[in-house]
């Protein structure tokens, strides 16, 4: 398993050499989201309006951090389960957003347009919010304030960890890795 | 009668709150500690370091282990002989909760209408308080912080006496599997069986409660945690999902007297960052 350095944004020839259980150090800007923020992006997406952000290229941190400590960029921010954003996750990936980083396996529809758009998923530990938060530099709410821990936040992330759980070739880490060691 | 003030539960509310959500008790750490060994994947590896790297930060800075900093769940054993002046009894548990979740950086997860409305009510009330009376004059406090992605996914199932253990085996053993790699594995499993609809949750929750060093008295269904941690352990699920053989740490079982015509069991999903934190007043 190899361990790499990624630098965002992403581009399709970086995520090629990526394959499932490479451990990534992931650098600059990352975008977050999750339940809430979301459905307000795939409505816009629905009723053909602009969203705030422009995620051509980007990453998708499913997160809601824990509030500041004075002289921190934000609190503890694991990652949240994926399957609950299964529903947006295709249309964000038609438009262009190159990764998404949450815990636990993506549905079929998901893993269909991560192969079809060229896009990875990436599975942070679960857990490790504060340790994560040490690679987050900086942070500032850009979208949806008013839902709080769920707005939108842009990072500015340094070696922050992860695995690739779904690569551009359409392996899935969580059915290979569990068909390994299984015995019941 | 002892009176205690309602302040002095809130302060002491106050207080569990963060030291919950940034100490992992002390089995816990040797759970973790013991099951890192186990573990031979390579993303599981991993995953163990980083577990306890973060467990480390979290106690020496003060900060959340997780940031789903979860509902607050309360069990408290009321003495009979205690009478509670200058507040309500409740009243005093949630100002614990918003204080210690403001003061303490905790994130606030709690929203007010489930379907509709779904607004944070910012401040992570209303808790969530399970009050037993007992003899005494003591305020006994048990505080869990309980995160989202595990508890959901629980799951409580009326099974027919006829079910019987090989049954209930195979109902925890499928809820685990099916919980994949979503509950931040590796997990404790909370099972609760017997009593009726509500109690049999109840004991699922409470089992958790229950420190995973410690066995079932009844060597019966100490035989039966330890069968289910094995199969458990086999289903390949390793840390978070990704493949590996540390799936669950334990498994806990509570049991209650039930109906004639049911056998109710509940699995509880309890993530790593297993939190709980006790107070006395």
């Amino acid at each position: 398993m190899a361990q790499v350095r990624l630098y965002t944004p992403l581009k399709v020839a970086d995520l090629e050499k990526l394959h499932i259980g490479d451990s990534v150090l992931l650098c600059g800007v990352i975008y977050t989201g999750r339940d809430a923020a979301h459905k307000r992006l795939v409505d816009l997406l629905e009723n053909n309006q602009e969203l705030p952000i422009d995620v051509t290229g980007q990453v998708m941190y499913y997160v809601g951090p824990a509030p500041a400590k004075p002289g921190m960029a934000i609190g503890s921010a694991g990652p949240t389960t994926s399957y609950r954003m299964d529903p947006y996750a295709p249309l964000l990936l038609e438009k262009g957003l190159k990764a998404m980083i949450g815990k636990g396996p993506r549905g079929a529809a998901v893993r269909d347009a991560i192969k079809k758009y060229q896009a990875v998923y990436l599975a942070a530990t679960g857990g490790a919010a504060a340790l994560i938060a040490n690679s987050i530099k900086k942070a500032e709410i850009v979208a949806y304030e008013d839902l709080g821990a769920e707005a939108i936040r842009k990072l500015q992330v340094e070696d922050f960890p992860c695995i690739v759980a779904n690569d551009i070739h359409g392996n899935d880490l969580y059915e290979q890795g569990i068909a390994r060691y299984a015995e019941e | 009668m002892r009176e205690v003030q309602a302040s002095r539960i809130t302060s002491a509310v106050k207080e569990l709150c963060m030291r919950a959500n940034y100490i992992l008790p002390e089995d816990m750490k040797a759970a973790i500690a013991a099951y890192r060994n186990k573990e031979v994947s390579e993303s599981g590896k991993s995953i163990f370091t980083q577990i306890v790297e973060n467990m480390e930060i979290a106690e020496r800075d003060h900060v959340p282990i997780c940031q789903d900093t979860g509902v607050a769940v309360f069990f408290v054993e009321l003495g009979q002989d205690v009478h509670v002046v200058g507040g309500g009894y409740e009243d005093a548990f949630n100002e614990g909760v918003r204080q210690g979740y403001r003061e303490g950086y905790l994130r606030k997860s709690m929203v007010t209408d489930p379907v509709l409305d779904r607004k944070n009510t910012q401040d992570n009330t209303p808790a969530e308080i399970y009050t037993r009376v007992v003899p005494g004059d003591k305020i006994k406090i048990t505080f869990v912080p309980k995160g989202g992605g595990s508890e959901n996914m629980s799951e409580i199932r009326m099974m027919k006496p006829a079910d019987g253990m090989a049954g209930v085996k195979d109902f925890v053993v499928e809820r685990v599997r099916k919980s994949g790699g979503n509950p931040c594995n590796p997990i404790v499993v909370g099972v609760g069986i017997g009593g009726t609809f509500e109690m049999c949750a109840m004991l699922a929750k409470k089992a958790i409660l229950r420190p995973v060093d410690v066995r079932h008295p009844d060597p019966r269904y100490k035989a039966v945690e330890q069968e289910l941690l094995t199969r458990i352990n086999k289903l390949g699920l390793g840390p978070m999902g990704m493949g590996g053989r540390v799936t669950a740490m334990a498994v806990n079982i509570e049991i209650h007297p039930c109906h004639i015509a049911s056998m109710p069991v509940a699995v509880n999903i309890q993530c790593h960052a297993n939190r709980r934190a006790k107070a006395e007043i």
